[in-house]
């Protein structure tokens, strides 16, 4: 499993050797309508680069990620959509590319998951606050009572002021 | 020699924590004065003995020592000197050494700074905090010595990351680390509390200064990562959603609802089983993070190299740690009583619902964190989860959040009454829905997105405000009222501030940044909303340790005034060859305008990248603020009043008894 | 009682995962190409440019594909056990000569021998593209219908190829075309 893990981490090296990580790839590509340039950016935002440490096309210099930067403008300005766009580096790639995670099966939890965990937690919330204003009579020590009641009926007694 | 004496320094800290850590707690458990005496020296030792090993270390890197291995790869003869000191803290061993040391410091300070703590509180703390110490001492030592030694020496070393030689991003560690390391105080506190079953206000005093140091460094370290990459990255963003961002983001988020937290507990003495998990979790979050890190589970930019041998290790203390903790919360919690009781309209009420929200962004952020992995080890795929992601979720979760705010700090303890609340406010709301639906046409084009954050900024801001109206009303030398008003409500406007800056900043930024990536031939220009961008061409130049090419852009306004001259540098540094793009930047308050140079294209052509980011200054402004904040409210007088009462009154106390 | 059990229930559950993570790559992508029928291509060959390779020409076969290139340090590693694979001749191995300058190439083919029976030029990457290729080396065994079976992230071992490869390989060629 070791072994496996540091083969396919020298095979990625491999690639990345030709890619400096990190640096913002600033290309001069020329779009039609404003609209495909808006998609451009949209979609090199929210694809990832498979060869890097967790980063997207947009910022990404490798090799890999040139490429499909390239890909994706040529496909946007042949007039397909970003839908289309998107399809195709899913079919190549997989779910990994995607930075946005498909609305599918095996998704759900993660997409439905904050809003079921703030509905627990109002819930929780609903249910505490309302057993607390039931108990608002604050604890009261049995001993402490019966000191206190004590010296009431001392002082009562010997009228003097009750000692502190 | 000195590398040697490193070593050794740092194996007497791990026998000076060990001490610290058994017989202060031993002797809190069993009454015994003599080993409870043991605390302070053996902290102090701990601390010196640290402080040794890490400048022997500091040193081995000044004087370019490349027989030590851990400086052969991350140093050179080239490196200038702000970084070789930096640079310590560079890589895993190193950040490592880092961490002990500042846990050893906080140790130190708490030993230094508790006079109004009874004995066996402060001997549990500090042995709590021993325990961890001996964690990390022994990580150190077995799997991660920074001393180790290379042998045949290299003629010079591989040098520190180019990311890493920028002064914002060498300050950035130390910084997280003082505040992931600061909620280990609150753990500890946490902890003693379970051990000792003393839980009560004067318990939550002690923790409260503490917790808000320890959140306004962790404020600053995110923030100062945050900004680094803005400026250094070079694509104009501030936040990425790393799994190594969030990984410092959670334990931030749980401290603020801790701090939080703790107000009511040291007021009404309600929450406290509540505030102990919080301080449990917080601390927790801070370890996970160490463990994302350094583990390889996750990958993200931020990463160390990585080993799963150290991932195993780390677990296996996470384990110990959290999981003995939790343990001991689950057997001891119960017997936890909070005090008082409250309506649902009340500042407990909002208090509460501050920590669900929080608690649920948390989870949130740890559920998107996970998934990928959880997916893969069920083989249900592999996925990723990035910014669109955490941006869709995170802001409906903070809306509730942020509307909050003001109302809550405005109620009562125990009973307040909503509607008296909402007309209090009413002014606030109406001018911050005046501000939200007309300030975005100032911008520019309306946009909902916006009009959100202006509107909820200036909710906030206004309610901060309606506080201090409130406290002055019947005070007839206001200026003299505010100087007394406590630190406690000053932090918390402050804070609140920070919120509603933070907001603004990044709502506006969001919707109204422009970016443009083009092909410029020297004297082309090009304009951008009411700036006209020229390039002026290019020159090579020498650094340190690097050559460049340095673009010159000058900005002028749309009627020609001249506004800055922007230079951006692509560097090769000539160890590692990376080559790295300097952005230029022009900084203002209530812009930025950016400028990164890209490729030579020929004919003196090249590409380059421009922005005009609106206020987007204001997001880090804000975060300072919030820090700020944190600060003013830990140095309230009234932790030192009762500090010296506390030490009186022992001290007449040990006089009557002698 | 019960609430109070409940982090540390949870922190069990996230400790398992992580301990579980421990043992996984978050690095490697799994192919959506599995099973799927392998991307068309035509590419001149290395070593006669005049000349194509196709997948349409390895159809009715059973096959392998190696993406390599003379800058892949990797390559190295796993190129002895290619050679003496391609030796035992026991199905066609096409090479995608991935990213690479030609005369790179065919030195690096001189100096280390050629388990190849072609290699294909794949000088902008856009087949590799097609194939999901991430990193190099990678390795698909495509079957007699032209539908990728395997593949293979990073380096061959002689393991992968005796466990893994060849029992597969044999496998596919049992099958009808």
């Amino acid at each position: 499993m070791m072994q496996r893990t540091m083969q396919v981490l020298s095979a990625t090296l491999c690639a990345l050797l030709l890619a400096f990580p990190a640096r913002a790839a600033i290309e001069s590509y020329d779009f039609e309508t404003a609209e495909q340039e808006a998609a451009y950016t949209r979609l090199i935002a929210e694809l990832r680069c498979l060869v890097c440490q967790n980063q997207n096309l947009a910022d990404s210099n490798a090799g890999l990620a040139q490429d499909l930067r390239r890909e994706v403008h040529e496909m946007l300005t042949s007039g397909q959509s970003a839908d289309q766009v998107v399809d195709f580096m899913v079919a190549r790639y997989g779910d990994f590319v995607l930075y946005r995670p498909p609305v599918q099966s095996n998704t759900m939890l993660l997409w439905g998951g904050p809003f079921a965990l703030l509905g627990l937690g109002l819930l929780v919330l609903i249910l505490f606050l309302r057993r607390r204003g039931r108990d608002t009579a604050p604890n009261i020590d049995e001993q402490q009572l019966a000191q206190v009641r004590e010296l009431l009926n001392d002082a009562q007694d010997s009228a003097e002021p009750p000692k502190k | 020699m000195i590398p040697e004496l490193g070593h050794f320094a740092l194996i007497l800290a791990l026998c000076a924590a060990i001490v610290q850590a058994i017989f202060p707690l031993v002797g809190a458990q069993r009454g015994i004065a003599s080993w409870i005496n043991v605390t302070r020296p053996a902290a102090q030792l701990q601390f010196l003995m640290l402080a040794i090993s890490y400048a022997c270390l500091t040193h081995a890197f000044i004087v370019h020592d490349f027989s030590v291995l851990y400086v052969a790869n991350t140093s050179n003869s080239q490196l200038p000197l702000l970084y070789r000191i930096s640079g310590v803290w560079g890589a895993h061993e190193g950040s490592l050494l880092l961490w002990a040391l500042i846990l050893a410091l906080w140790t130190a300070a708490v030993c230094w700074f508790s006079r109004g703590v009874p004995k066996a509180m402060v001997a549990r703390v500090i042995g709590v905090m021993g325990l961890i110490s001996i964690g990390f001492l022994l990580f150190i030592l077995l799997t991660s010595n920074p001393f180790e030694r290379l042998f045949p020496v290299p003629p010079d070393g591989r040098d520190l990351n180019p990311l890493l030689q920028d002064p914002g991003l060498a300050i950035h560690p130390p910084m997280l680390y003082l505040g992931y390391v600061g909620f280990s105080v609150a753990f500890a506190f946490a902890i003693a509390a379970l051990l000792s079953g003393k839980l009560d206000s004067a318990w939550a005093r002690w923790m409260r200064p503490w917790t808000n140091i320890a959140w306004m460094f962790l404020t600053i370290g995110i923030a100062l990562g945050s900004w680094w990459a803005y400026y250094e990255l070079g694509w104009g963003g501030w936040w990425f959603w790393d799994p190594v961002e969030n990984a410092s983001f959670m334990p931030w988020i749980v401290g603020t609802a801790l701090i939080h937290s703790l107000a009511a507990t040291e007021k009404r003495g309600a929450f406290k089983s509540w505030t102990v998990l919080l301080a449990v979790l917080a601390f927790s979050l801070s370890l996970l993070g160490t463990f994302l890190v350094r583990s390889g589970v996750l990958t993200s930019v931020h990463a160390f190299a990585t080993d799963p041998a150290r991932g195993v290790f780390i677990l296996g203390f996470l384990v110990v740690v959290i999981g003995g903790s939790l343990v001991l919360y689950a057997l001891r919690g119960p017997k936890i009583i909070s005090t008082g009781g409250y309506g649902w309209v009340s500042r407990e009420a909002g208090l509460l619902f501050n920590n669900v929200l929080l608690v649920v962004v948390c989870a949130t952020i740890l559920l998107g964190t996970l998934y990928p992995l959880a997916l893969d080890a069920l083989g249900m795929g592999k996925i990723s989860v990035g910014p669109p992601y955490f941006n869709s979720v995170f802001v409906p979760l903070t809306v509730p959040l942020a509307l909050m705010v003001g109302v809550g700090a405005l109620a009562r303890w125990k009973k307040d009454n909503l509607i008296g609340i909402l007309r209090r406010l009413g002014w606030a709301a109406g001018l911050s829905l005046l501000g939200a639906f007309t300030l975005p046409y100032a911008m520019g084009e309306f946009d909902w997105s916006a009009a959100l954050g202006i509107g909820l900024g200036l909710w906030v801001a206004l309610g901060t405000a309606q506080g201090f109206i409130e406290r002055l009303r019947h005070r007839k030398n206001k200026l003299a009222a505010l100087g007394q008003l406590p630190g406690a409500f000053w932090g918390m406007s402050v804070a609140h501030l920070g919120i509603a800056m933070f907001a603004v900043g990044v709502a506006l930024t969001s919707v109204y940044s422009v970016e443009k990536d083009l092909r410029m031939a020297p004297n082309e220009q090009y304009e951008i909303d009411e700036y006209r961008f020229t390039f002026e061409g290019v020159k090579q130049v020498m650094g340190p340790n690097y050559r460049a090419s340095r673009g010159f852009v000058r900005v002028d306004n749309l009627d020609g005034a001249p506004v800055t001259e922007l230079h951006s540098e692509k560097r090769i540094y000539l160890v590692q060859s990376n080559a790295m793009t300097e952005a230029g930047i022009d900084a203002g308050f209530t812009r930025d305008l950016y400028v990164a140079l890209g490729e030579p294209l020929g004919g003196g052509s090249w590409s380059l990248r421009l922005y005009h980011k609106p206020f987007v200054r204001w997001i880090w402004y804000g975060s300072a603020l919030m820090a700020l904040g944190g600060l003013i409210a830990a140095s309230d007088r009234r932790y030192r009043q009762f500090a010296r009462r506390a030490a009186r009154e022992r001290g007449d106390h040990a006089a009557v008894t002698a | 009682m019960g609430r109070f059990l409940l982090p540390l229930a949870g922190f069990a559950l996230l400790a398992v995962l992580l301990g579980i993570g421990l043992t996984l790559d978050p690095r490697e992508v799994p192919s959506p190409l599995i099973d799927k029928p392998a991307p068309d291509f035509t590419l001149p060959q290395l070593h006669d440019a005049e000349q194509t390779i196709g997948t349409a020409d390895m159809r009715g076969e059973v096959w392998l594909l190696n993406v390599w290139a003379s800058w892949c340090v990797a390559c190295r590693q796993e190129h002895p056990y290619l050679v003496e694979l391609g030796k035992r001749d026991l199905l066609p191995m096409v090479g995608l000569n991935y990213k690479d300058k030609r005369n790179d190439a065919l030195g690096w083919l001189r100096n280390f021998e050629n388990p190849y029976n072609v290699s294909a030029s794949d000088l902008d990457g856009r087949v590799g593209i097609d194939w999901g290729v991430y990193g190099v080396p990678e390795t698909f065994i495509i079957d007699k219908r032209g539908t990728i079976r395997m593949k293979h992230i990073g380096p061959l071992t002689p393991k992968v190829i005796e466990q893994e490869l060849l029992p597969l390989v044999e496998q596919l060629q049992g099958e009808a075309a």
